[in-house]
C-alpha cells in the first residue's frame, strides 16, 4: 500500500515539476507547482509528518501560490517565448550540468543511505505529531522561533517599502496608493 | 516498506529539476517557482531524515524552512513587481540596471 502511494505520488511530483519548468504560460507553471505541493504533502503523510503535511497545503498551496497568482495577474500573462537561448551554449551546458548534479546526488544517496532503515517516529509521535513538534519548538528551538517572528515582520515591511510606487518627482508622495 | 534512499532519490530528482528551471528559464516568476521547488525538495530530505533517525528535529527544521520561504516569497515578488514597473518586463534578460 505504501509502495503504491509512494510511486504514484513520485510520478506525480516529478511530472508536475517537469511540466512547471517547460510550460510557456506562467499560469500553467503555477498550477503545476500546486500539483507538486499536493504530491509532496502526501509524501509528508507517508513520512509521519502529519502537521507539516497540512502546513504544506495551507501555507504553500494556499498562501504562497495565491501570492504568485496575484503577481502573475498584476504583471499580465505575456506569451513571449521565454525558452530561447540568449547566451551561447547555455541550454546544452545547463542540461550537462544538471545531469552531472543529479548523478552525483543519486550516487551519494545510494552510497550513504542504501542500507539504512527507517527507525520510525512511533516513539516521538506518541503524544501526537503536533504536540511533539510544539514541545520541541517552544523548548529547544525557542530562540530560532522568536527570530522567525522578527524575520516575518521585517519581510512584511520590506515588501511594502519595495513595492511602493514612487512619485514621478521622487519628492512628493502620490495620494492614490499611499 | 520503502527504504529512505527512495525518498532521498526523489528529493534529488526534484532538486535537479529546480536547478534546470533556474538555468533554462528567462521569466523571473518561473525562476522563482523553481527556487520554491528546490526548497521543497530539501524539506522532503529533512523530513525523511527525521523519520530515519526517529526524532522530530528534522521536522522542526523543515517548519523553519517553510517560514523563511514565505518571507522570501514576499520580498522576492515585491522586487519582481518593482522591476516590472521600471522595465515593463519580467524577463531577467531585461534586468540590467547597472548597465546602460
Amino acid at each position: 500500500m505504501e509502495r503504491v502511494v509512494f510511486y504514484l505520488m513520485a510520478i506525480g511530483a516529478v511530472g508536475s515539476a517537469v511540466w512547471m519548468i517547460f510550460a510557456t504560460n506562467t499560469v500553467h507553471s503555477a498550477l503545476a507547482l500546486v500539483a507538486n505541493f499536493f504530491a509532496l504533502a502526501v509524501m509528508y503523510l507517508l513520512l509521519e509528518a502529519h502537521f507539516l503535511a497540512i502546513v504544506q497545503i495551507i501555507v504553500y498551496a494556499g498562501a504562497i501560490m495565491v501570492l504568485f497568482l496575484f503577481v502573475i495577474m498584476l504583471l499580465g500573462v505575456d506569451r513571449k517565448d521565454s525558452l530561447r537561448e540568449t547566451i551561447r551554449f547555455q541550454v546544452p551546458l545547463a542540461y550537462l550540468f544538471v545531469a552531472g548534479l543529479l548523478g552525483l546526488l543519486i550516487y551519494t544517496v545510494r552510497a550513504a543511505f542504501d542500507r539504512t532503515p527507517f527507525q520510525g517516529l512511533q516513539q516521538a509521535n506518541a503524544a501526537g505529531n503536533t504536540q511533539g513538534l510544539g514541545r520541541l519548538l517552544f523548548t529547544h528551538y525557542l530562540f530560532p522561533f522568536e527570530v522567525t517572528s522578527l524575520l516575518l515582520i521585517v519581510a512584511a515591511i520590506g515588501a511594502m517599502v519595495i513595492g511602493k510606487r514612487r512619485a514621478p518627482s521622487e519628492t512628493e508622495p502620490e495620494d492614490e496608493d499611499a | 516498506m520503502i527504504s529512505p534512499s527512495a525518498y532521498l532519490a526523489l528529493a534529488a530528482i526534484l532538486f535537479s529539476i529546480g536547478v534546470l528551471g533556474v538555468l533554462l528559464r528567462r521569466n523571473a516568476l518561473v525562476i522563482f517557482m523553481s527556487i520554491e521547488l528546490m526548497l521543497n525538495a530539501v524539506n522532503l530530505t529533512l523530513i525523511t531524515f527525521a523519520r530515519m533517525r526517529g526524532t522530530l528535529d528534522g521536522q522542526v527544521l523543515a517548519f523553519f524552512v517553510i517560514a523563511v520561504a514565505a518571507a522570501e516569497v514576499v520580498v522576492g515578488l515585491a522586487i519582481i513587481v518593482a522591476m516590472f514597473r521600471r522595465k515593463q518586463s519580467a524577463s531577467v534578460d531585461d534586468a540590467r540596471l547597472f548597465k546602460w
